[in-house]
């Protein structure tokens, strides 16, 4: 019985195939401008990694930004309830997810048995959203993934006073102008990100176990600022954060198949 | 006797020289990154134009986002209590003035004196400021002054559906690559930046009678857009919207000169 999942996300799209509760192959790839052939490279990908084609998949689950158009799935679930399946299905104790994508960000709020309580997503300012970190790590030079690893060597992480990601941007090229060091920067760009996703995690309430989910949470600057600035631990999930929304339609999947 | 405003925005740089309540010149120049300097260059050519030297100014007041900077100005005033002054001084039955600025945007309410009586302003999110129109310009190749003539071409304008200016940004690109044309593009744009100022306006409740002054009231597409967000005729000044802050300026200049003020 093989479940798959795919989750189309803004930046990136991603494929997982479980057999019953077993990881047997995932998959990343940048996203395109034509979104069914993205879906469909990467799902090969994929199953090639678990040794499968694809009539093997008994039932596929599509989610995120571009669903509608993946060509091979049997039904389309949102990413709000794939990211609190997949992080329910790796860890029953987690009550706070907070998802921060490409070019949106959400707080979810889980009970006992992985029902979502209550979320809010904020995707009308760019700020607080994996768009802000793109915007910077081009401001620095940087690729995504460094502004993470760079920051831990900040020795006085700025601060920033803008919100905006217009006006952040400004306040960063003046630094760079003062020949502030990149990682002081990239620490105090994370902080700035963390601060901000931390407001609209506040307003769904913070319950432990919390955990993030989405391609941001593996910034540790981000991920240490927000446990900083929430008070509360982030979960190390066993997968890939960034899968969780592949993942947990993987499991809708899976269910819809019977499977428990 | 001679007094001036000098206005000292992120965008650009102005100075008004008045005499008895007339204008007698006026200036307007692209910012320097250091204040002092626009300041020194904007008010030497209004002074050039007048005829005149520093030495005959009596008393100079600054306003603006730079104002602190500006090393011949004996006091300092906001630009809210400036647009106010000017605006209800050029035109006497104005009540509410929208200012949309480089970084910034007002609504200010005003009493028969001038005086303003609440305000509202966005500095916070750059949508809903004239930076706004500023980067869509850029990024879509056009000329910011350009603006107001091509959003007149429009035939079928476009809605945007987001309103920060990094995701519009992306969308105007997808608009693009969808084969929607410039004109319709543009007005789009106006409308969207409209709306974000008419709410900000709507905060204070809007008036009846209504300018528009900063540089961005010389877009007509613009002032048009804006308009239609009100529902309300917008009053047309006379005088150079851009140059509205420094004129408040020269205005209080003019008072603190006289002993009153």
């Amino acid at each position: 019985m093989i479940a798959a999942g795919c989750d189309v996300g803004s930046l990136t799209t991603k494929a997982v195939i479980l057999n019953n509760t077993r990881l047997l192959g995932y998959a990343i790839a940048g996203s395109s401008i034509n979104p069914e052939k993205s879906a469909a490279e990467v799902m090969e990908k994929a199953l090639k990694a678990a040794r499968l084609t694809f009539n093997d998949i008994g039932f596929c689950v599509g989610t995120g930004y571009g669903r509608e158009r993946i060509e091979f799935v049997k039904k389309t679930i949102s990413e709000i309830s794939c990211h609190a399946k997949g992080a329910h299905f790796l860890q029953p104790s987690i009550r706070t997810i907070i998802d921060i994508g490409g070019q949106d960000c959400k707080a979810i709020r889980l009970d006992a048995k992985g029902e979502i309580v209550k979320f809010i997503t904020n995707d009308k300012c760019a700020s607080g959203t994996g768009r802000f970190l793109e915007v910077m790590a081009k401001l620095l030079g940087l690729e995504l993934e460094e502004l993470g690893s760079i920051s831990s060597q900040a020795t006085h992480p700025i601060n920033l006073a803008s919100t905006c990601t217009v006006w952040a941007q400004a306040e960063v090229i003046m630094h760079l102008n003062e020949d502030m060091s990149r990682a002081d920067l990239a620490a105090g760009i994370n902080e700035a990100m963390a601060a901000r996703v931390a407001i609209l995690a506040r307003s769904v309430g913070i319950e432990k176990d919390a955990c993030m989910t989405g391609g941001v949470a593996k910034n540790t600057g981000v991920l240490e600022a927000m446990e900083k600035q929430l008070g509360v631990p982030m979960r190390r999930l066993r997968v890939d954060p960034q899968m969780m929304g592949a993942l947990g339609a993987a499991v809708f999947a899976r269910e819809k198949m019977g499977g428990k | 006797m001679f007094v001036a405003g000098c206005d000292i925005g992120s965008l650009s740089a102005k100075a008004v020289i008045m005499k008895d309540d007339c204008i007698v010149a006026s200036s307007i120049i692209f910012a320097r990154p250091e204040p002092g300097e626009s300041a020194r260059v904007v008010m030497d050519g209004a002074l050039k134009k007048a005829g005149l030297t520093m030495d005959d100014i009596s008393c100079c007041v600054g306003t603006g986002y730079g104002r602190n900077g500006i090393p011949f100005a004996r006091t300092v005033e906001s630009e809210i209590t400036c647009h106010g002054k000017a605006a209800q001084w050029l035109k006497p039955q104005v009540r509410m003035v929208i200012d949309i600025g480089g970084q910034d945007a007002k609504a200010i309410r005003i009493d028969e004196t001038g005086k303003v009586v609440r305000y509202a302003y966005n500095d916070r999110c750059a949508s809903g400021t004239g930076r706004f129109l500023e980067i869509m310009a850029a990024s879509m190749g056009v000329d910011l002054d350009a603006m107001g003539d091509i959003s007149s071409q429009a035939r079928n304008p476009v809605s945007l559906s987001n309103q920060c200016v990094v995701f519009a940004e992306t969308e105007i690109i997808s608009l693009i690559n969808a084969g929607r044309e410039l004109p319709d593009i543009v007005n789009g744009l106006h409308k969207a930046l409209s709306h974000r100022v008419a709410s900000l306006a709507r905060s204070i409740e809007l008036d009846s009678e209504v300018t528009m002054t900063g540089g961005v009231a010389k877009n007509q597409g613009m002032f048009d857009a804006l308009q239609d967000a009100l529902g309300v005729k917008l009053i047309r000044m006379d005088t150079d919207p851009q140059i509205i802050g420094a004129v408040g300026a020269a205005l209080l200049a003019g008072q603190k000169a006289a002993g009153n003020g």
